[in-house]
């Protein structure tokens, strides 16, 4: 008797633990670390699904680098998305947000509204309006014909204005960062800033010595989330632009998808991945890095 | 004299906080046309006939003729399969992976905010680094173990994930437990209580909220999911509806963009239901796990 209690207590206090994130044991090595290692193993491959692996060197990386012209145009394009559709998706998502926090105002319902197509905007559904809004028949030649011109653009059909189709989509998305710019900024005392206001301080005074200060660290995990999802945008592109024209829209995560699943080309697309995640990983630890220069913790105050 | 000028002022003021709240409505009403034009535009294609949508004057309008056609031609779905089909698919991803994820995460997360074991720092912060790690890396060496398992062209690949954790939804049930109070598990500890009974009859039940916030996006991000359907799912059979949706965009045969549109619409509707009636869950989600971040 006392025996079994003593070693259910065992079970209890030491093995517990164990007993209840075993589940995600088994994932994070079996989904993620083991693949892991086999996509570094493959990076050194050549594959093509049908034989088995044959090692060949750094072959794999001396054709992203050298040979393929395709790859560093893809990074090129995901770099140019990630700069310009991340900032301007935070700098419009503080602005709303700093708009809809005004006292007395009901804004619930524009809340609701705004965040909307954050829920619904990865879909294949809304990818589809969007290549119709902006394809020949789209939005922008039927707004100058209102007003008597016929035009024929079409922002998704020419390789200059391509990717800003799929910017704008990213862009439309903004209610969930706008959401969490919403909960810090009413995290923000009011006191701060009727101090502010006695001490004269005008509205940019108060934006850059109170709000930024006190909103760095959303600012801060915002902008790495949104910063490696950028870095994966995939379906919007497949269903709006499918990497055109002339590759203009060839992002990284669809040229990698092609590697492997269209040219049956595993070991350069596995060594893309690795290429992808030392580039994600060092830009976070980067991030990460310059963030003690400018993300206020409150706690450091009593240092 | 004084007292009219102060009377004076007090008017002007008024005067300006209102037309300030007049701006501010038109810009937030505004804004909330272009959020809503696109899904609207979808809605009222979605009742057109083909020429109807591409007529090129119009950037809005209502249909000259409210057709249910589109509907039931969308409906009929390629070969064999109608898109109740694709329905029932993607009800069955959704909802599995939905249920797997809150198992998982509850019982995780009570593992990292209530139990003691060795190497918990480092397992936490490995799940922290997990998080970090985009699907495309990964994508390639599960896609051959899958192979490998002879379990490509199931749902295994796009349900299993879910049952065995999705850092994001650990991570938040995990904060969510460290806030709840610590004084209820000491009191059933002294009751004689397990691990386990604390996690059935104590943490489980409170933390409903969190879970419910787990359910409702692990369920989206499922039904949205388009690159793993494409991937693991080749048999018409076991098509979702991004899969069956791109379809009808399929640069080989005639579109049929009525049909596109409506069944489009229906893709979007149990999402925008979801949204609807479970809207306090999805903002606390985002914003709880946006500040803990």
């Amino acid at each position: 008797m006392s025996r079994k209690t003593s070693l259910s207590k065992l079970v209890d206090e030491k093995l517990a633990g164990y007993i209840f994130i075993f589940p995600w044991l088994i994932g994070i090595f079996g989904l993620t670390m083991f693949p892991m290692l086999v996509s570094m193993y493959i990076s050194f491959c050549k594959y093509d699904l049908l034989g088995s692996p044959k090692w060949i060197g750094l072959k794999n990386f001396y054709f992203l680098f050298v040979q393929d012209q395709k790859f560093f145009t893809s990074l090129r394009i995901t770099f140019f998305y990630v700069l310009t559709a991340v900032p301007l998706r935070l700098i419009f998502s503080l602005i709303i947000a700093m708009i809809l926090n005004r006292k007395g105002l009901n804004t619930g319902i524009y809340r609701t509204v705004y965040y909307l197509p954050s829920i619904i905007g990865t879909s294949v559904a809304v990818a589809i309006v969007w290549r119709e809004l902006f394809g020949t028949n789209g939005l922008i030649n039927k707004f100058t014909a209102l007003f008597g011109y016929q035009t024929n653009i079409t922002l998704a059909g020419m390789p200059e204005t391509a990717i800003w189709v799929v910017i704008l989509l990213y862009m439309w998305e903004f209610g969930s960062s706008m959401l969490i710019f919403l909960a810090g900024l009413q995290n923000i005392p009011e006191m701060y800033y009727e101090a502010a206001i006695v001490e004269g301080a005008g509205f940019w005074r108060k934006f850059f010595y109170i709000t930024i200060p006190l909103l760095s660290p959303i600012l801060l995990f915002n902008m790495i989330n949104q910063m490696i999802h950028g870095f994966l945008v995939f379906t919007q592109v497949y269903i709006i632009t499918q990497g055109g024209p002339v590759d203009a829209t060839l992002v990284y995560a669809l040229y990698m998808f092609r590697r492997a699943f269209e040219f049956q080309d595993m070991g350069a697309a596995s060594a893309m991945a690795w290429i992808m995640l030392l580039i994600v990983g060092s830009l976070s630890i980067l991030v990460f890095y310059t963030s003690k220069y400018w993300v206020h913790y409150e706690s450091k105050e009593g240092k | 004299m004084d007292e009219l000028k102060l009377y004076d002022t007090n008017k002007i003021r008024f005067n300006k906080k209102l037309v300030v709240q007049i701006i501010l409505h038109t810009c937030y009403v505004l804004i909330g046309i272009t959020m809503l034009y696109p899904l609207l535009w979808l809605l009222l294609a979605s009742f057109k006939t083909q020429a109807e949508i591409f007529a090129t004057t119009n950037i809005l309008s209502l249909p000259k003729k409210w057709l249910i056609s589109n509907y039931i031609e969308g409906w009929k779905g390629f070969g064999n399969e109608t898109f109740g089909t694709y329905f029932l698919n993607t009800i069955i991803v959704a909802s599995l992976s939905a249920l797997g994820s809150v198992i998982n995460s509850s019982l995780v997360g009570f593992g990292f905010a209530r139990t003691r074991f060795v190497g918990k720092g480092i397992l936490f912060s490995m799940m922290l680094a997990t998080m970090m790690i985009p699907y495309p890396i990964i994508m390639i060496p599960q896609y051959l173990i899958y192979q490998k398992l002879r379990l490509v062209d199931t749902f295994v690949p796009l349900i299993l994930p879910s049952w065995l954790g999705t850092p994001f939804f650990i991570f938040l049930v995990t904060q969510f437990m460290r806030g709840i109070p610590k004084e209820l598990d000491e009191s059933a500890v002294i009751d004689g209580c397990s691990k386990f009974g604390l996690y059935f009859r104590i943490l489980l039940p409170l933390s409903q909220s969190a879970l419910m916030t787990v359910a409702i996006f692990s369920f989206y991000w499922r039904w949205n999911d388009f690159i793993q359907p494409l991937i693991y799912l080749n048999k018409p059979k076991l098509y979702t509806l991004s899969i069956a949706l791109r379809l009808f965009a399929d640069p080989t045969s005639v579109t049929n963009w009525g049909a596109m549109f409506a069944m489009s619409v229906l893709s979007i509707i149990p999402v925008f239901f979801v949204f609807f009636f479970l809207q306090r869950h999805v903002t606390q989600g985002i914003s709880t796990t946006g500040l803990k971040g």
